[in-house]
């Protein structure tokens, strides 16, 4: 376990880099979606239309901010359950270049395999630490379907935004070994 | 004589409360999240800790709220029987302080109008109000902000009488377990056992009302209070569930006469953000 610094767009070589369990810094450009704008986005793959965003070598942060208070950049802005994401993840890791996403909670099989197979990452921030998130959230911007409120697409800027990766291209999981490493057998 | 209460009163305790709810960390949360962090082994565990310890010092300074789901407004109202309400319905009182509360604080707004639909109801209406009438001529009202994250890894069995305290105890226990790091832990455990299916899932959420750590005042049921807590933490999920042994802050229940062929169990999770506050008029 080693602490990382990453600045998106991500390559295979700096994904490859990473261990469940590191703990990772990331700095510069990031977008947020949760489920309507990942059930829209998947739609328009399935009609063959072109995405509002370009995600190739992008990261994800799967979050619904709390409004900005004025001259704030953003309100409260933790991470959402991952789990809802997983039926469009696998699909957006195919045929997007989406390279990593961030949230709390774990991943269905399916994921994981896409995970491995795309050369992605899963990186967990701290769920309800939310306040605290939000201090490395320089700039926020709605880039796409602002009539989605808190799920609207947003382009973040961040700096040394903390999470964990849980879920590396080598098929580790932290969830399933922290919790393997921590269990009482009676 | 009866006392009366005005829409107004009620409008601006509500509202007032969304944002206390929000932003500031109920002290027996916090003082047990302390505790953990002594007695948490993992360091990834006490790293998790020390970041929700300082969030809470933040969302109380910055008036922030502690977590971006500030969740559906769940409402309780223990109506003293002698009170007159004037100027308007109650439940409307309620919502349009959901809505300035909600609308002022900067809190986000999480209510879709229909399960299929989906459509933001923009203002974080309507509330999920529970009523009890009781002696007297008070209203008390508390306001528990619950996060979409917790609730969805709640659950609910219908057991029958021959699975008894075991089949409870397997039970809470599966439902912690396959919740893992989903619900924000380390978590707080609403236990509901016994009444009918819907007095059983309403006895697990007025469990989580409990000041934290404050025993069940039945010795038999403080008994499974603390066993299942002891069980919980040893599952090893851990805070966030990047293992550890806080896994639980706290485990509640609340029992309820029920019908001779049921054992109705339900388990209510909370994320570490156990929000709630109350206001008595």
């Amino acid at each position: 376990m080693a602490d990382k610094y990453l600045t998106p767009p991500l390559t295979d070589e700096m994904v490859a880099t990473l261990r469940a369990g590191d703990q990772v810094y990331l700095t510069g450009m990031i977008y947020a979606a949760r489920d309507a704008a990942h059930k829209r986005l998947v739609e328009l793959l399935e009609k063959g239309e072109p995405l509002p965003v370009d995600l190739r070598g992008q990261v994800i942060y799967y979050v619904g901010p709390s409004p900005a208070k004025p001259g704030k950049p953003i309100g409260s802005a933790g991470p959402t359950t991952s789990g809802r994401m997983d039926p469009y993840t696998p699909r957006l890791l195919a045929e997007t270049g989406l390279k990593g996403m961030i949230g709390k909670g774990s991943r269905s099989p399916e994921v994981k395999e896409a995970i491995v197979r795309h050369k992605a990452v899963y990186l967990a921030t701290v769920g309800g630490a939310a306040a605290l998130v939000a201090g490395s959230i320089k700039k926020c911007e709605v880039v796409a379907y602002p009539e989605l409120g808190p799920e609207a697409i947003q382009l973040m800027e961040v700096e040394n935004f903390p999470a964990i990766v849980v879920n590396d291209c080598y098929g580790a999981d932290l969830y399933e070994e922290g919790m393997a490493r921590y269990a009482v057998k009676d | 004589m009866a006392k009366t209460i005005t829409y107004e009163e009620v409008v601006r305790a509500v509202a007032g409360l969304c944002q206390e709810a929000n932003f500031y960390l109920g002290e027996d949360v916090k003082k047990a999240l302390e505790e953990s962090l002594a007695r948490e082994t993992s360091p990834t565990g006490r790293d998790v800790l020390k970041q929700i310890l300082a969030n809470i010092d933040i969302a109380a300074r910055e008036q922030m709220p502690l977590c971006q789901d500030t969740g559906v407004a769940v409402v309780f109202l223990e109506v003293g029987q002698e009170v007159h309400f004037t100027g308007g319905y109650l439940y409307d009182a309620v919502n349009e302080g959901v809505r300035k509360g909600y609308t002022e604080g900067y809190l986000r707004r999480s209510m879709v109008d229909h399960p299929f639909l989906r459509r933001n109801t923009g203002d974080n209406t309507p509330a999920v109000i529970h009523t009890s009438i009781v002696p007297g001529d008070g209203l008390k009202i508390t306001l528990a902000p619950k996060g979409g994250g917790s609730e969805n890894m709640s659950a609910l069995a219908m057991l029958t009488p021959a699975a008894g305290e075991e089949g409870v105890k397997k039970f809470v226990l599966e439902t912690v377990r396959k919740a893992g790091p989903n619900p924000c832990p380390p978590v707080v455990v609403g236990v509901g056992i016994g009444g009918d299916f819907e007095k059983c899932a309403l006895l697990a959420k007025e469990a989580l009302l409990r000041p934290l750590g404050r025993p069940s005042p039945r010795e038999d049921v403080a008994r499974l209070e603390r066993e299942l807590l002891v069980a919980i933490n040893k599952l090893g999920i851990g805070p966030q569930g990047f293992g550890g042994n806080i896994t639980a802050l706290a485990v509640h229940i609340e029992i309820f006469p029920c019908h001779i062929a049921s054992l109705p169990v339900a388990v209510n999770l909370n994320c570490h953000a156990a929000r709630h506050k109350s206001i008595t008029l």
